[in-house]
Parts: C-alpha cells; sequence; structure tokens
C-alpha cells in the first residue's frame, strides 16, 4: 500500500489542498465548492482573492461537467475526471484534467490560444463580444468560461493535451490566482 | 399581478418580484445547472409585467456571485428591461468586489438603462 504514501507525498511536494477525482455533476461541484469555500476561510484568505478562486473553480467545474466527453474504451464507459488545487505562497492554482476526443482538440486549442493572445481590455472587449451575441447552448454553456477563467487571473491559461490513446487526449488545464493581491 | 418569489439556494439567487409592493430584486449566487430554465419564469414574469408597468419600476441586483452562463441570461434579463419605461437598475456591489463593480459597469454598457451603483 506504498501508494497511499505516496500519493500523500505528491500532494504535499504539489501543495495540492484539495483533488477530486470522479464522476461530476452539479452535486459534486457544489460539494466541491463548499470545501474549498471552508478551507479559504479557515486560513483567513482576503476576500477578493478567495472571490477569484471561486468563480475560477466554478467555470472550471462546471466545463468539466458540461463538455468532459464520455470515455468508450470497448464495454467501460466513464465520465471519470479528475480536480486539483494547489495553494503556495504567491498564488492559486485551479486544475483540471479531463478526457476529450482527439477531434474536439483543435477548436478547444485554438480558443485557448485566442485569448492567451489577449491583454486585460482585449479579454473584455471579447467577453462582451461573445455575451452580446451568444445563445445559451444545448449543454448549457454560454462560450464564455475561459475568457472569465483569464480575466479572473489576470494570468496565462496553462494547458496541455497529453494522449490517452487513438481517440482520446487527457485536456489539461492549469490557471493560477496570485495572492499577492497587486 | 402574482408576486414571483424564488428562496435563495446554495446556487441558485432569491428572487422577488412584486408589483404591488414595488419590490423588484435579484440577490445571492446565481450558478444552476441549467441557468436557462432557471431564468425563463422571470423572464415571461418581466414580459408580462411590461405591458402593466409601475410608473417607475428600481430593479435591484445584489448578487454575491454569478458564473459565466449566468451573466448570459442576466443580460437577458437587463434587455427585457430595457424596453419599460421609467427603469432604473440599482446595482450593489460589495465595497471591495471591484469584480462585481466592473460586472455592473459592463452590463451598463449593453443596455440602456440608467444604472446607479451601491455598496453593501
Amino acid at each position: 500500500m506504498n501508494f497511499i504514501y505516496d500519493l500523500h507525498r505528491t500532494m504535499m511536494s504539489q501543495k495540492l489542498i484539495l483533488v477530486y477525482q470522479g464522476d461530476f455533476t452539479q452535486e459534486s461541484t457544489k460539494s466541491i465548492l463548499s470545501m474549498a469555500e471552508r478551507n479559504l476561510d479557515s486560513s483567513g484568505e482576503e476576500s477578493s482573492i478567495k472571490r477569484k478562486v471561486f468563480n475560477v473553480m466554478v467555470e472550471a467545474l462546471q466545463n468539466i461537467v458540461k463538455h468532459s466527453d464520455e470515455l468508450v474504451d470497448g464495454q467501460i464507459r466513464s465520465h471519470a475526471a479528475i480536480f486539483l488545487i494547489g495553494k503556495e505562497a504567491n498564488r492559486y492554482s485551479i486544475m483540471s484534467g479531463n478526457p476529450v476526443q482527439k477531434t474536439n482538440v483543435p477548436k478547444l486549442q485554438k480558443n485557448l490560444e485566442q485569448i492567451n493572445g489577449l491583454d486585460k481590455d482585449g479579454l473584455k472587449e471579447l467577453y462582451k463580444e461573445i455575451i452580446k451575441n451568444t445563445t445559451i447552448s444545448e449543454k448549457g454553456g454560454a462560450g464564455l468560461g475561459f475568457v472569465d477563467m483569464a480575466r479572473k487571473s489576470g494570468g496565462k491559461l496553462e494547458f496541455e493535451f497529453p494522449e490517452m490513446n487513438a481517440e482520446y487526449c487527457f485536456f489539461c488545464l492549469k490557471v493560477n490566482v496570485p495572492r499577492d493581491n497587486e | 399581478m402574482e408576486i414571483l418569489n424564488l428562496e435563495g439556494t446554495e446556487d441558485t439567487p432569491k428572487i422577488i418580484l412584486d408589483k404591488k409592493n414595488g419590490i423588484f430584486e435579484i440577490s445571492g449566487r446565481s450558478l444552476p445547472e441549467d441557468s436557462a430554465e432557471f431564468y425563463r419564469p422571470v423572464l415571461e414574469w418581466i414580459e408580462a409585467y411590461g405591458s402593466e408597468s409601475n410608473p417607475s419600476t428600481d430593479f435591484v441586483f445584489k448578487l454575491e456571485y454569478f458564473n459565466t452562463a449566468s451573466s448570459k441570461l442576466i443580460l437577458d434579463v437587463l434587455s427585457a428591461l430595457e424596453d419599460i419605461k421609467g427603469m432604473k437598475i440599482l446595482w450593489y456591489f460589495h465595497e471591495d468586489d471591484e469584480d462585481m463593480e466592473e460586472a455592473g459597469q459592463e452590463f451598463s454598457e449593453l443596455v440602456e438603462i440608467p444604472f446607479e451603483f451601491k455598496t453593501y
């Protein structure tokens, strides 16, 4: 059972304060949010930072609920994804990982790169542009999640798409929220 | 007109729309699973109110947090309010919540309704 200790050590060294793996629903989203909120409250974090972390968390979690692709591997069907929060001296990191079909990767990547190419004012304009013209998708999204995460973070969205198998990649996303409030 | 009264929950806001007593308020948190479904009765109520509105209406938004899917629906609510005479938005934000203040300013740039900003 050494893997338990290994996992514990990894969490310590990566400064992870919360890890959730499993099925993601609105109910699990609410539980994760309230757990993280209690953690931030008890650590006495500044309210403006707390709000930004909460904001990014909601968008990241609801992205998984709405967009994570079902992984079909023979008989096994799974919605398994992972969500993590790291806390370092100078920042929080909100991280997620979920399977996406390879055919969906180029569009996702382009979207993220476009957002990372914009500065504060550019993001604001893009946000207003989308909100004016968007309609809520069948999945219930407004297409604003990544833009909002980038705005709340004030930094670049970090992402990678390691390959899982011939059909799927694992979409890894990291969004940092600085703790030293300007 | 019937009063629309929704109790707030951990992921949906408290909503009171009461023509007779002149109370129009959306407050709390908004991150419902299905934002379009959640706001549908609100939009329907406003549509009906439009044809028999009070001479003036102060519509209060006092949100602690809303997700992006809700932000689209809030814009839909504001757009529905836009055509009603005597409409004014009172946009409340916590005094140290710059993001909520900025969100209100952005909404005010997207619709033609006077906004008044207030802190709590």
